[in-house]
Formats: C-alpha cells, structure tokens, sequence
C-alpha cells in the first residue's frame, strides 16, 4: 500500500508542480527581460481556458489547444505594444500598477462574456481514462504497472490496490516538459534567442546593432502570455474553469519565481515542481508537531501549553506551506535558490 | 425613483385593501424577500438555480390562501458571513422585511446574530429570517433565536438518520471522512463520530480531513490519500463544487468505495457522478427527485421552463409555510407572522410537517436514497444524464427528531 501511495502521490505532485511551471516559466522570463512583475500573468492563464473552452465548442478540444495559446499571446503583444509601452518611460511603479489595472478588467470581462458560474470544460474524449494503472499485490506480488484499464488482478486478488493515472494529467506533463525543451531549444539555440539574450543584460549595445529592442520586448510579453494561455488550457479542462481560477494560482506563481530565483527559468521549474509534490506529501499526512516531540521522548499531551498549535497536522497547514518557503528563502536566500540577482 | 414608488405604493395597496373589502390586510400585498446567497464564485450555480427555485415555487403558489404575492430580490454575498452582513443591511434598507439564505452555516450565524440585533433595536422593523439549507445544529441550539426558522433538517437529524441506515449496512467497515472546514464540515465529522460510535463502535474512522471550503480544485491528493487509508466508505457533508471536484478525482484515480453524501443532487455533481462512480453514492435527504406528489409534478415543469433540476424543495415548504402564517396572523408584519410560525402545522410537499416552537427547527422525515440508472419506475433524470435518486429508506420525522438545547428569547 506504501509503495503505490508514494508513487501516485509523486505523480500528482509533478503534475500539479509542472502545470505551475507552465504559468512561472512565461511571468519569469517576463521579468527577466523587462524587468516589470506582470499582475496579470494569471488572468492571462484563465483567459486561455476560457478561450479554449468555447473554440472546443466549435471546432473541438484539439483546435483549442492550437488556437488558444496564440490568440492569448496575441493579446498579450497588443497590451505590450500599446499600454505598457507607453508607461515604460514612467518607471517600474506605473508598470506594476497597469498590469494590476489589466487583471481587473480581464476578470470583470471574462465574467461578462462567459458569465460567473463555472464551465463544463472538459479533456477530450480520447484523454479521459486511465493511461496506466499501478497495481500493488499483497506480497509476494510487489509493484507492477499496467497500461489503460486496471487489470483483472484487481478484482480477482484480495487485497490488491490499484490506483489509476489519468491520461490527460499525463498529457499535462508531456505538454510541459515539451515546453520546457522548446523554450530551452530557443533561446540557446537560434538566432532570436540570442538577440533575446543580449538585449536581457545589454539593450542598448543591441539596440546599436540595429535590433528592434522595443520589438523583442513585445514578442517576450506576447510569447509569455501565450505559455500561461497554454496552461490556461491544460488547467482549464484538468481543474475547473471559473472567474476565480487566476486567484487560485496568482499567489502561488509568484511564490514560485521568487523561490526559484526571479528571472531564472531553471530555478522556475524546480521551485514549481518542489512546490507541487510538498503540496501533494503534505496533504496527505497526519503528523504534527505533537508527533515530532513525541519521537523526542517529550510528553505532548492535550494539557501541554499551546496544544492547539501543536497538533495541528501537516495537511491542515499544506495550503500556507508555499508561503511558508518563500518567507523563509527572503529571509535566507534573497536571490533564490537559482537568481543570479541580489533582492 | 425608489422613493417615488414608495409613495405610490402606499395608497395602492390601501385602496388595493379597501377595494377587495376583506379582513385580511395583507390580501393582495406583494411581500418582497431577499435572497441572500452566492451567485458568483464557486458555488454560483448552486445560488443560481435556488433562486430560480424559490421564485418558481412564488410563481406556482400564485392564488393562496394568504392573497399575498411574493418577490425575490437577489443579493450575491460571495458565499462570505462578512457579505451577507452587508446584502442584509442593503435589504433593510430597500425596506425588505424577509430574508432567505441556506448556503454556509457561516453566513447563516451571521445573518441570525444581525437579525435578531436589528430587531432589538429597531421595534417596528422587524426581519424575519427563513433559513433553507444551513444545518449547523447550533441554530438551533446555545445560538437559536426567535427570528429565525429552519426549514432543513440540521445534522444532528441528518446523521441520526443516516447512521440507523449505515449501521446495517454488512459492508461499512472503514469510514473515511472529508469535509469543508467550517462550521459545517467539523459538524458532520464530529456528529458521524459521536453517533456512529454508539450505534456501531467496531467501524473504524480511518482518516478524517477538514478542507478550505471552495478552495481546493485539485483533489487528487485526497483521493491518493484515501486509496492509502484502505476505507470502503466515504463520508462527505461537502456541497456543489467541493463535491463534484472530490467525485471527479475518485473517478480519475479509480477509487472504488461507496459515498454518503448530504447533497449529491446539488448542481454540478449528478453528471459528475453520470461519469462513473466506483461504488454507489448515498444520500441522506429531507427530499429526493422520486417523492410522490409536489416534487414530481414540479420537477417536471421546473426543467420545462428552466432546463435545470429543482431540488431545493425546502423552497416548496417555506412559501406553503409563509401563507400559512401570513393567513393565520391576518397580516404580512414579521412580528404577527412570527408569532403565527411558532409551533405551526402545515402541509409541505411530503405531507404535514410542524415548525416545532421550542427551537424553530421543522420537524420532517428524512430519506436515504441511492444513484441509480434511471427506469420505468422512476423516469426521472436528473441534469439530463439518464440517472436520479432512488429511496432506500425513509425515516420517519419522530425517529429523525432530535432534542434541543434551545433556550428561546421572545420578544
């Protein structure tokens, strides 16, 4: 039992940690290159569900995926090209404020086109069951997997536990491990990625090459965006699509950057999927601080001072856990686990 | 504006008085109600489809006894107490003297607590509160009050009825519970424990967690957890997406195990559950979609006009109990009509049932039914999904009955 709880909880961990990914890897780079800490960075994501929602209404899911991520890119480019840019010249306050502005208005307009209750947003038919099942026997069996359907042994042993693992949380993963891949791909290995780079840490010195920097900054923004509109995406039929789902990540996500290490895209995706299986570990266990004194021979008992806090279990606190870190990493680590930057 | 239409308002339904010549000052009155409950967030649909239902039930009751015509007026408060504090100050001051609410014992001690303070301290403008799903036992017990009735069964009632149910059920072994962490939620778990104890002390509570309320939407790690724990049964008092999300990740992990549930016909989870549910899912209920009479003639013509299920049928008892009250104290003033409610008998959608003076708590029996295919028995199909609730057990209102503490201050 141990054994397939550890592993179903891991895979949920990475799941959850990989879709954050998605979300922290387009607000970091983000701020990498322009330096402006994007409020809207999650309705930016709920905007892509939304988006996919209704053209897998019309055109089906797959279509969706296709089509949502550029038009919300789209859209980001355009909040780039005509309101960031121009309070660019105002400093790095007005920035902040205007995104704070936008995610406002994304909310109020998404609640007016698609209303406030939650959608019916669903993975596609082909991604619904189980992609594998893992299959623990009472010993002498030991852990085995089987692909789709839970294998009769299931029923037939007593005392088999199988849990399953839903193809589209895997489809999730593989969508992000191949964003990852393709993000890396770009920006070390052509052309524009090395303009992007150059004009990170010199703008002006690439300016005075003859690049577009202005240009470059809104295809950041606007490619940025349209990775949180895919995420948008994989969370929208995974989770619940409703006007609250960017609050839900909101805070999380920028937990997530500052932890790994603003700017760094390496530091994103540990922190995210740290923060995805502490998550899922958290939530399912039952120990307290009681416990732990308990294991240190010092008697807990609900007399003791403070009991109340005390026996608190870890999967009450899990929710606060991400904070938790990220308080602790300002205090000792500033830069994060991998900024190259100081505060 | 709205001034002007007070001044209007006044002669009309003077003359309206004078005109129809009866004793009944009320007659021909329409008695507008707030609606105080979430119509945005996680649970809009929830808030959504009850307040169709209330205005539904107003509509159908439309000649009564009472000669009143009832209007709801909509207040989101998000689900929040703090909300409802202010739709309720928003209300009183439109000059609305009744109000609704049912989702999240929170709000609902809220609302009480400001009720009977506004009552207090403004003679004359009395509110009267009808809560219609809010069943923290507490109010009606060490917090009851006067202007507050209750028109669903509270859990101490609930559990006592589902427990004589799962106790001769030879397959409940391992009982794992899952709530919201709220009022509520910590209501159900403590009430399972302390009820099932006494009724069957060999069932082992094999895990018992306490969520945020509206704001996990990933529940796979409670499913994981429960997979772990090795429970045949799960026990949920969760609402609307709390449940249908936990019943999605159930099915998703391939968790096979039986749920009892307080409100899987809330909006949202019956196609959840259409999806594929390992075991079968339980509910304990003062109603379901087969009760003969009301329920089924209304439900019918609820999804003719709206496409939706209407499953709050509390709404159907607290409309038949506000024109039983209104004909009884001859007027449509709280202060007469609460006096009128105490101890009330009056037909409901299941038969007679009494709003029992001692805590304002109604007395009604309580159904356990079961998620089944939908037949020719019972064709009813609920969120269009070719399922529906079938009866397993009805309790009788004497055995649901429980004792209260309630020490009732009347004006």
């Amino acid at each position: 039992m141990d054994a397939s709880y550890f592993l179903i909880s891991l895979l949920n961990g990475l799941s959850v940690g990989l879709l954050l990914f998605m979300l922290a890897s387009g607000l970091t780079l983000i701020f990498s290159m322009m330096g402006v800490l994007n409020f809207a960075h999650a309705s930016f994501y709920m905007l892509g569900a939304y988006v996919a929602y209704t053209i897998t209404q019309l055109l089906g899911f797959w279509w969706g995926l296709l089509l949502a991520p550029p038009i919300v890119g789209l859209a980001g480019a355009a909040f780039e090209r005509f309101a960031l840019r121009r309070v660019h010249k105002f400093g790095h306050v007005p920035e902040l404020l205007i995104t704070f502005g936008l995610s406002y208005i994304l909310l109020e307009v998404v609640q007016l086109v698609w209303g406030r209750q939650a959608l019916n947003f669903l993975p596609p038919e082909s991604l619904r069951g189980p992609l594998f099942t893992i299959v623990e026997l009472p010993s002498p069996g030991g852990l085995s997997l089987a692909f789709g359907e839970p294998p009769p042994a299931c029923q037939a042993v007593a005392g088999a536990s199988c849990t399953q693992f839903p193809s589209f949380r895997a489809f999730g993963m593989g969508m992000a491990v191949l964003m990852l891949v393709s993000v890396w791909l770009l920006f070390t290995r052509t052309r524009i990625g090395l303009v992007i780079q150059a004009a990170l840490t010199h703008p002006e010195a690439a300016e005075a090459l003859g690049h577009n920097v202005p240009r470059v900054f809104m295809m950041v923004f606007g490619g940025g965006t349209a990775l949180a509109g895919l995420a948008g995406v994989i969370g929208g039929a995974l989770r619940v699509t409703e006007p609250s789902m960017a609050l839900a990540v909101g805070a999380v996500v920028f937990a997530v950057i500052v932890i790994g290490g603003m700017g760094s895209l390496a530091g994103a995706f540990v922190a995210s999927v740290l923060l995805g299986v502490l998550d899922s570990f958290a939530v399912g266990s039952d120990r307290s601080l009681a416990d732990l004194f308990g294991a240190l021979n010092l008697a807990v008992t609900p007399a003791t001072f403070g009991y109340a806090v005390w026996s608190v279990k870890i999967s009450q606190v899990a929710a606060i856990l991400p904070y938790l870190l990220l308080v602790l990493i300002l205090i000792f680590r500033p830069k994060g686990l991998f900024g190259t930057r100081e505060g | 504006m709205k001034f002007r239409n007070r001044l209007f308002g006044l002669p009309v339904a003077a003359s309206l008085a004078l005109v129809s010549g009866i004793a009944f000052a009320q007659a021909g009155e329409t008695v507008k109600i707030a609606f105080i409950d979430p119509l945005s967030g996680p649970f809009a649909n929830i808030g959504q489809n009850q307040l169709k239902s209330w205005q539904f039930t107003a509509d159908q009751f439309g000649k009564n006894a009472a000669g009143v015509k009832f209007e709801f007026v909509p207040f989101d408060n998000k689900g929040s107490p703090q909300e409802s504090l202010n739709n309720l100050k928003a209300a009183i001051d439109q000059g609305i003297r009744y109000v609704v609410q049912g989702n999240g014992s929170g709000a609902a001690a809220a609302i009480s607590d400001a009720v009977s303070k506004h009552n207090e301290r403004n003679p004359g403008k009395e509110v009267l509160y009808l809560n219609y799903a809010a069943v923290d036992p507490a109010l009606t017990n060490e917090r009851c009050s006067y202007w507050h009735f209750r028109l669903d069964a509270d859990t101490s009632m609930k559990m006592e009825a589902l427990t004589s149910y799962m106790k001769d059920q030879a397959d409940v072994k391992k009982v794992y519970l899952i709530n919201q962490n709220y009022a509520h939620g910590q209501q159900v778990s403590r009430y399972f424990k302390e009820t099932m104890a006494r009724k069957r002390p060999d069932v082992q509570i094999v895990g018992d967690d306490l969520h945020a309320l509206g704001q996990v939407k990933d529940f796979a790690p409670f499913v994981a957890k429960i997979k772990a724990s090795g429970a045949d049964s799960v026990l949920t008092g969760n609402w609307g997406q709390d449940l249908t999300l936990l019943i999605k990740a159930a099915k998703d992990a391939g968790l096979n195990v039986n749920f009892y549930t307080y409100y899987a016909s809330t909006s949202g989870v019956p196609t959840a559950m259409a999806a594929g549910v390992g075991g079968k899912v339980r509910m304990v209920a003062y109603s379901h979609n087969g009760v003969p009479g009301v329920v089924v003639k209304w439900q019918d013509e609820f999804k003719k006009k709206f496409n939706d299920d209407w499953y709050t049928h509390a709404t159907y008892n607290g409309v038949a109990m506000l024109v039983e009250g209104m004909a009884k104290a001859k007027s449509s003033d709280p202060v007469k009509v609460a006096a009128a409610l105490e101890g009330i008998k009056f037909k409901g959608f299941q038969g007679e049932v009494e709003m029992r003076k001692a805590d304002h708590q109604l007395q009604q029996g309580l159904y356990i039914s079961e998620w089944r295919k939908a037949d020719a028995k019972n064709p009813y199909s609920v969120e269009n999904t070719g399922f529906n609730f079938q009866q397993v057990k009805a309790i009788e209102p004497y055995v649901a009955s429980t004792p209260t503490s309630c020490q009732m201050k009347r004006p």
